[in-house]
C-alpha cells in the first residue's frame, strides 16, 4: 500500500457521484489521511488467514420455494419521482438510430 | 413526577393495575417534547394524534402493551417517512412496508412513537452529519449527543421518550448511550432481523434497545429478537427469557479487563469512572482478570475499510430512479445518477462511498478489502480466545466524554479514531452494552455522563444483561 494513490475525481466517477472541484480537493486530503492510517494493516502477517465476510455462521440459507405476497406495485410506484403506464419513467437509455 | 420520566417496567405495572392509561403516557411525553425538544432537537417527526390513537387501542395484556417506543429514522414504518437524516430521502419516500422490528413492536402492544434524528444513513459519531437537524446533548446543550443514534439517546435521556430503538454498526447505539447517560444494547449479529433497517454495512448492522434501565433493555430486546425469513443472516436460534437471570449477580463470574483498552489516548477521568465500575463488580463477587486483545489497534483501519466498502455497495440503490431525490432535467441516465447523488448526499456519506468504492476497485481490492477481512478474522479470534478465559469483558465506551458541537469538523480521521473501543464487537459479531458509570465535570461545570462497556460472546445476551444489571448504579 503506497500513499498518494487515490484519485478522488476518478473514483467519484466510478461511484456515480458528480463532485465539485472544491469537494474533490477536501476529500483528496482527508482520504489520503485515512488511507495512510489504513497502511498499518500492511505490516500484519495474514498468511493462511481466512477472510471474515460475516461474523456469524450463515451459509447457504435456504427456504421453501413457495410464492409469497410482495409489496403491491402501486405502493412501490407511489414513491417514484416520475412514472407512466404503471412503470417508473427514466431518461432514454437507447441511442438514436 | 411526570410519567415521561418512568421506565417501561414501572409503567407496565401501573398500566396493568389500571392506575394510568396508555394515553396518559403519550400526553406526558407530548408535554416534555413541547417543553424541551425545541432546544434538544431529538425528534425529526412525531405524530401525537396517531400515537394517542394507538395508545387508546393498545392491548395492555401484551408484553409492551401501551408503552410508547421511539424509532431511529432509518427503520421503516408503513406509511411514514424514513429520512435516514438525508436530503436524499427527505422528500419522495414513504415507507411501503414495516421493518421486522416494527411489526414485532406492534405485535407486542407498543405504541410507535416518533422518529429520532441520526447521522445521515447512520454514518457518524455525533449526529452532526444529519442533513436535517441539530441534536444537542441534554446534559450540556453545547455538546454532541453522540451518534449515530443521537436522537434516540437524547430523547430517552431527556424524558422525551420512554425507550427507543437505535441501530449500531460500529458503536452507534453504545456511544450515544454513553454520552447521554442511558443504557444502549447492541445485540449479537443475527439476533435481530435487519429487514426494513436501511442498510449501511450489512455484515455489521444490528438494531437494538436504548433505555433508562438494564431491566428495560431486557424487555425491549425480548420484543425484537428472533428469526425472520426475510433476513437470511438472522439466526434461527431460540430466544431465552432475558429477564430471567437479570438479578443473579456476578458472584463467581470472571470478567476480563483488556489492557489495550486502558492505555494511551483515554481521558483520565473516563478511565477512573470505568475503573470504579470494575471495582464495584469485583466487590459484588466477580473475579477480575487482565486479558489481552492484541489486534485492538487495527480495529479502526479494518472497520473503515469494510464498513465503507459495504456502504458503497448498499447506497448504490439511491440512484434517483425509484424513490427520493431525482435531479431535474438530466442530460442522460448517467447524468441523472450522478447529479441526484451529488444533490442528495452530504459530505460524510460521499466520503465513505468514495473510500468504499476505492477499496473495492480493481487493483486495490486485495490490498485493502481482502486484507481487512483477514484482519477481521484476527480480531474475531482475539475475542474468541479471551472468552475462553472470561465470561464477559469490561471496557470504556468512548475515550472521552461528549465533545463540543463543531469540534474536529474538518478531521474525519480524528473522529474515526474515537470509535476505537466500540468497533471490535461489531467486527466480531458480539453482543455489547453501554451502562452509565458516573459523570465527569466539564470545564463549564456541566456533568457529562460516562459509560461502561460490557462485551459478551455471540448470543450471550443473558450473560451481558446480568453483568450490566450488577454494574448499574
Amino acid at each position: 500500500m503506497a500513499t498518494e494513490h487515490i484519485d478522488v475525481h476518478h473514483v467519484a466517477g466510478l461511484a456515480r457521484l458528480e463532485l465539485t472541484e472544491a469537494e474533490c480537493a477536501v476529500f483528496q486530503r482527508q482520504l489520503e489521511a485515512i488511507l495512510g492510517h489504513a497502511e498499518s494493516l500492511a505490516a500484519l502477517d495474514v498468511t493462511g488467514i481466512e477472510p471474515t465476510s460475516y461474523p456469524a455462521p450463515v451459509y447457504d440459507v435456504m427456504r421453501e420455494d413457495e410464492p409469497r405476497a410482495s409489496i403491491p406495485p402501486e405502493a412501490v410506484l407511489a414513491n417514484a419521482p416520475d412514472q407512466a403506464q404503471g412503470q417508473i419513467r427514466v431518461p432514454k437509455v437507447i441511442a438514436d438510430a | 413526577m411526570s410519567l415521561a420520566t418512568a421506565t417501561i417496567s414501572a409503567l407496565r405495572k401501573q398500566l396493568v393495575a389500571g392506575e394510568i392509561t396508555a394515553v396518559d403516557i403519550v400526553d406526558a411525553l407530548a408535554a416534555s417534547i413541547s417543553a424541551q425538544d425545541g432546544e434538544i432537537g431529538a425528534y425529526l417527526a412525531t405524530n401525537l394524534d396517531d400515537a394517542r390513537a394507538q395508545a387508546a387501542a393498545a392491548d395492555l395484556s401484551k408484553p409492551l402493551g401501551g408503552i410508547p417506543i421511539a424509532l431511529k429514522d432509518n427503520i421503516n414504518v408503513l406509511g411514514e417517512q424514513c429520512t435516514c437524516g438525508s436530503k436524499f430521502l427527505a422528500k419522495g419516500y414513504t415507507a411501503p412496508y414495516d421493518a421486522h422490528v416494527t411489526g414485532l413492536l406492534r405485535a407486542s402492544g407498543a405504541v410507535l412513537f416518533g422518529r429520532t434524528n441520526l447521522d445521515e444513513f447512520a454514518m457518524g459519531s455525533a449526529t452532526e452529519n444529519s442533513a436535517l437537524k441539530v441534536t444537542r446533548n441534554p446534559h450540556d446543550l453545547s455538546r454532541i449527543p453522540g451518534g449515530s443514534s443521537g436522537g434516540s439517546a437524547a430523547a430517552v435521556a431527556a424524558d422525551l421518550a420512554i425507550a427507543a430503538l437505535g441501530s449500531d454498526t460500529g458503536g452507534s447505539i453504545r456511544q450515544p448511550a454513553s454520552h447521554c447517560g442511558i443504557v444502549g444494547l447492541k445485540p449479537s449479529y443475527g439476533r435481530v432481523s435487519r429487514y426494513g433497517l436501511v442498510a449501511f454495512a450489512s455484515s455489521l448492522d444490528q438494531i437494538g434497545p436504548m433505555t433508562k434501565s438494564v431491566e428495560d433493555a431486557a424487555l425491549l430486546l425480548q420484543a425484537i429478537a428472533g428469526p425472520d425469513h426475510r433476513d437470511s443472516t438472522c439466526l434461527n436460534v431460540p430466544v431465552p427469557d432475558y429477564s430471567a437471570d437479570l438479578h443473579k449477580g456476578v458472584a463467581g463470574m470472571k470478567l476480563g479487563i483488556p489492557k489495550e483498552y486502558f492505555g494511551e489516548g483515554i481521558d483520565a477521568e473516563v478511565r477512573a469512572r470505568v475503573q470504579a465500575s470494575v471495582k464495584r463488580l469485583e466487590a459484588a463477587g466477580a473475579e477480575i482478570v487482565e486479558i489481552s486483545l492484541p489486534h485492538t489497534e487495527h480495529a479502526v483501519a479494518t472497520y473503515y475499510i469494510i464498513a465503507p466498502a459495504e456502504a458503497s455497495s448498499n447506497l448504490s440503490r439511491f440512484d434517483g430512479i425509484r424513490y427520493g431525490q431525482r435531479a431535474a432535467s438530466p442530460a442522460d441516465l448517467l447524468d441523472l445518477y450522478k447529479r441526484s447523488r451529488e444533490e442528495g448526499f452530504g459530505p460524510e456519506v460521499k466520503r465513505r462511498i468514495i473510500l468504499g468504492t476505492y477499496v473495492l476497485s480493481s487493483g486495490y481490492y486485495d490490498a485493502y478489502y481482502t486484507r481487512a477481512q483477514k484482519v477481521r478474522t484476527l480480531i474475531r479470534r482475539d475475542f474468541e480466545n479471551a472468552f475462553q478465559q472470561v465470561d464477559a469483558i469490561l471496557t470504556p465506551v468512548a475515550p472521552a466524554p461528549a465533545r463540543k458541537i463543531g469540534e474536529f469538523a474538518d478531521d474525519p480521521l480524528h473522529e474515526y479514531l474515537s470509535d476505537i473501543f466500540t468497533l471490535g464487537p461489531n467486527l466480531a459479531g458480539l453482543c455489547a452494552i453501554s451502562v452509565p458509570a458516573g459523570t465527569v465535570t466539564s470545564d463549564t461545570g456541566t456533568e457529562l455522563p460516562v459509560g461502561l462497556q460490557i462485551l459478551a460472546p455471540h448470543m450471550a445476551e443473558s450473560t451481558l444483561l446480568r453483568v450490566a444489571k450488577a454494574a448499574e448504579m
